[in-house]
């Protein structure tokens, strides 16, 4: 389909500065009928099923079937993505579910340093050095030929 | 049709693109901006937070070099690429590449870690990681990067650019950029600029995939990446080079779910269906492989070699499908726990370990294996390889002609790979990373964030040095901006033909307007050419002399017909110039494909004219190439492959 959204749950993020799933797929496929003000899918069959609308969405409006050209149907992939990690409930056609928990980062959201922590050398336009090096690179020097 | 406003933006550095080399750039440009007092605008097609190929996430970083040296990395990569690779660009990232991945983790990205602290590796030179939001993490980075220039620093997205401005009295000096938001209140952008730095991804949907349907989005590499890298350098007159190298990746069947973390971290073996290990006997004394030499008989066994392997099984033996045996992997790993409370332990470690390489990456695919019922204890799983992919990174090589390191040269590579400004193209002030730079293959997600890094310090070295603007010629803007909305306006004049009540023109259905053809149409016109001609999957990866100028003639068509191709909204108008884009890059392909009278890669593709590689007269050059856009004629070049560095010995993977 592949995303579809789920228009009892959808508000077209009417309360906030912009519609999240527009605002993120990555291949402008999300559009909001102005109209009804609910969120839909305008390209399916150029969806990735990144998902990415489904992780920002926050009515949780949003889901995935799968492709209809190779998918048998009854499956579904669920994630509900906090701030520190992402819970997955993948649910087979034959009834049986999984359920997987793993980490998505380990820095407070908005926080990632442009040095990486590394603090900015003593590089020169002129060098071969980076902003960050060599302590970014945990070694004296930069590598070059003949060393 | 609606007036489009024109918004122009001014600055010294224009970054096209927002992926891994974008982001790159991005941070490093922002430190040396700021000291140097220059100004940085980064331009996205999509959202920062997740464009570009890894904007589901990723579950390896699959270039870091440790403590193995540059040119253990370069032995790698030239093997891989059966001899054809830059070794100043691959050795300048390899010398580099550690410092960005201790950056990922610093900005937050959790990286796997043993009992002692150490990265846990799931080969050489990958990493295990929980990437889910890799791309988040290093985009807001760059965000805080580029927010250190105040006023000095802009990001732009959806904004899409298509078309690059030259300087008015020097063709070869860049001048700016063109692009249309997709956005409302749906401006025109026109930037102008004194370097460019072109990291705008590869080129997926120029060859037919294998799935057509609703699948079609389905690719391997991202369904938006549509080759704005190189067509918009081609089309400006840089020198691009090995666009004939496309990239066959072989994942699991339909998904494209990865298959590094089986081959290389569970040690997962792949047979035919019959069970033979095709690999092993094709390196085996007297295998196919040993016709390939010197790179068949060597291992790591390049990556179009193991395709080939697989293409002679399944299509000229029909000992298909190729099955990876994930149930033999995890029962021998688990086998190896001292005890039972042990091994179920193990085997819980596993299963999770496996679900989130594609949960992290390819949700699809974990999608695919619950939809059939799949568990990978229970049995094995169908590998395939896939449709070509443009792409200047893994066993990939197509992208723009660069200028190296001073440093990393001899003295014969020095006079022809160095031109002043690492990364820069041949065209002045313009600069690429990631997938818009040729011959610097193998660097991945680090790789082309240290290649953006590494140009992006050029580019602004450029600006601080090259003070004055180019000059941008207001006719030729006012040109190109009739023609980038001429889609929407054939439209407009034109719709009454179709869907009248009472009936206007000549028909009810509104995609059949003898007027026009829509942009998927021409998508598919280009993929059906490229798949039956220019060795898609479809001919089983074989083209010959004969076929290649059959699509050429028929490209030809493709491109006459441009002004034929409507657009019903500014979505479907981005649609158009993304295949633009296509198209040059499809027309790039096919010419490098029958300038090089060779089979360099089987497993990419067979020339059925020249079924042999020649390493006498093809493994000492690159094929480039040039495009003249004003008369559409193409300049075909040698350029020689100069190892200055010998390889002792291939470091494996």
């Amino acid at each position: 389909m592949p995303s579809f959204v789920i228009t009892d749950k959808c508000d077209g993020c009417k309360g906030q500065d912009r519609t999240a799933c527009l605002y993120i797929c990555p291949n402008d496929l999300m559009a909001l009928d102005k109209e009804t003000m609910k969120a839909y899918n305008q390209e399916p069959s150029m969806c990735w099923e990144c998902y990415n609308c489904v992780k920002i969405c926050p009515q949780q409006a949003v889901d995935i079937r799968g492709y209809a050209d190779f998918m048998p149907l009854g499956a579904s992939v669920v994630p509900l993505r906090g701030t520190e990690d992402i819970m997955w409930t993948v649910k087979f056609r034959d009834g049986s579910i999984k359920r997987f928990k793993f980490p998505i980062r380990t820095t407070p959201e908005g926080s990632a340093p442009p040095d990486g922590g590394f603090g900015f050398g003593s590089a020169t336009l002129d060098d071969q050095l980076l902003a960050t090096e060599p302590a970014s690179l945990r070694v004296d020097k930069l590598w070059t030929l003949g060393n | 049709m609606q007036d489009f406003e024109t918004k122009e933006v001014t600055t010294d550095l224009l970054i096209i693109g927002g992926g891994m080399a974008a982001t790159g750039a991005g941070v490093e440009a922002a430190y040396w901006a700021k000291k140097n007092g220059q100004k940085v605008v980064l331009v996205d097609k999509a959202a920062l937070d997740r464009s570009g190929a890894v904007a589901m996430g990723l579950s390896a970083i699959n270039q870091y070099v440790g403590e193995n040296s540059p040119i253990d990395y370069l032995s790698y990569v030239q093997q891989d690429l059966m001899g054809l690779c830059r070794q100043d660009l691959v050795m300048d990232i390899a010398r580099h590449v550690n410092g960005s991945v201790h950056m990922f983790e610093g900005f937050g990205l959790p990286i796997w870690k043993d009992p002692d602290g150490k990265y846990v590796h799931e080969g050489r030179w990958q990493l295990m990681i929980n990437g889910e939001s890799y791309k988040l993490i290093l985009a807001e980075a760059t965000k805080n990067a580029i927010a250190t220039l105040g006023d000095d620093g802009e990001i732009v997205e959806r904004v899409y650019v298509h078309e690059l401005l030259l300087d008015k009295n020097d063709k070869n000096r860049v001048a700016g950029a063109i692009g249309l938001s997709v956005r409302e209140p749906f401006d025109f952008y026109v930037f102008k600029a004194k370097a460019v730095l072109v990291a705008a991804g590869g080129a997926v949907h120029v060859f037919r995939p294998r799935s057509t349907g609703e699948g079609l989005g389905r690719a391997w590499y991202p369904p938006w990446n549509s080759g704005s890298s190189s067509a918009l350098m081609q089309e400006a007159g840089a020198e691009m080079t090995s666009q004939e190298v496309i990239f066959i990746p072989a994942r699991y069947k339909d998904g494209y779910g990865p298959v590094g973390a089986w081959f290389l971290l569970f040690k997962a073996t792949a047979t035919t269906a019959s069970g033979v290990n095709y690999m092993g006997e094709g390196l085996a004394e007297g295998g196919e492989l040993h016709n390939w030499l010197p790179y068949g008989a060597v291992k790591p066994i390049p990556t179009c070699l193991r395709n080939h392997l697989m293409m002679q099984r399944v299509y000229m033996e029909g000992d298909g499908p190729i099955l990876m045996h994930t149930d033999k992997a995890i029962a021998k790993i688990v086998s190896e726990a001292p005890d039972e409370k042990a091994k179920k332990k193990k085997l819980k470690e596993l299963e999770a370990e496996a679900w989130e390489d594609f949960l992290d990456m390819t949700i699809s695919q974990a999608m695919l294996w619950a939809s059939k019922n799949i568990y990978p204890e229970q049995g094995p799983s169908e590998i395939i390889p896939s449709e070509p992919y443009f792409i200047g990174s893994h066993s990939g090589a197509s992208g723009a002609w660069c200028s190296g390191p001073e440093d990393l040269q001899d003295d014969s590579s020095k006079s022809e790979y160095f031109w002043g400004y690492n990364r820069m193209s041949t065209v002045k002030g313009l600069f690429a990373a990631g997938d818009g730079v040729g011959d610097s293959s193998h660097k991945f997600s680090s790789g082309s964030f240290t290649e953006g890094r590494i140009a992006a310090k050029a580019a602004i070295k450029y600006c601080v040095e090259n003070a004055d603007l180019p000059e941008v010629d207001q006719a030729k803007i006012d040109e190109l901006k009739a023609k980038t909305y001429a889609p929407m306006k054939l439209y407009e004049d034109t719709k009454d033909y179709a869907v009248g009540d009472p009936h206007k023109g000549y028909t009810y259905s509104e995609e059949i307007n003898p007027n026009w053809i829509d942009p998927k149409m021409l998508m598919f016109r280009i993929q059906k050419i490229m798949d039956e001609y220019a060795a898609g999957w479809g001919s089983q990866y074989t083209c010959s002399a004969t076929t290649l100028n059959i699509a050429l003639n028929l490209l030809k068509y493709a491109r006459e017909d441009l002004d034929k191709v409507a657009a019903r909204d500014i979505h479907e108008l981005m649609r158009y110039w993304e295949n633009t884009h296509r198209l040059l890059m499809a027309e790039a392909h096919v010419r490098h494909k029958l300038f090089r009278e060779e089979t360099r890669w089987p497993g990419y593709y067979y020339r059925a004219d020249f079924k042999k590689m020649d390493e006498d007269n093809w493994g000492k050059v690159f094929a480039n190439s040039k495009y003249n856009a004003e008369t559409n004629e193409w300049e075909m070049i040698k350029r020689p492959n100069i190892r200055f560095v010998k390889i002792e010995k291939v470091v494996g993977m």
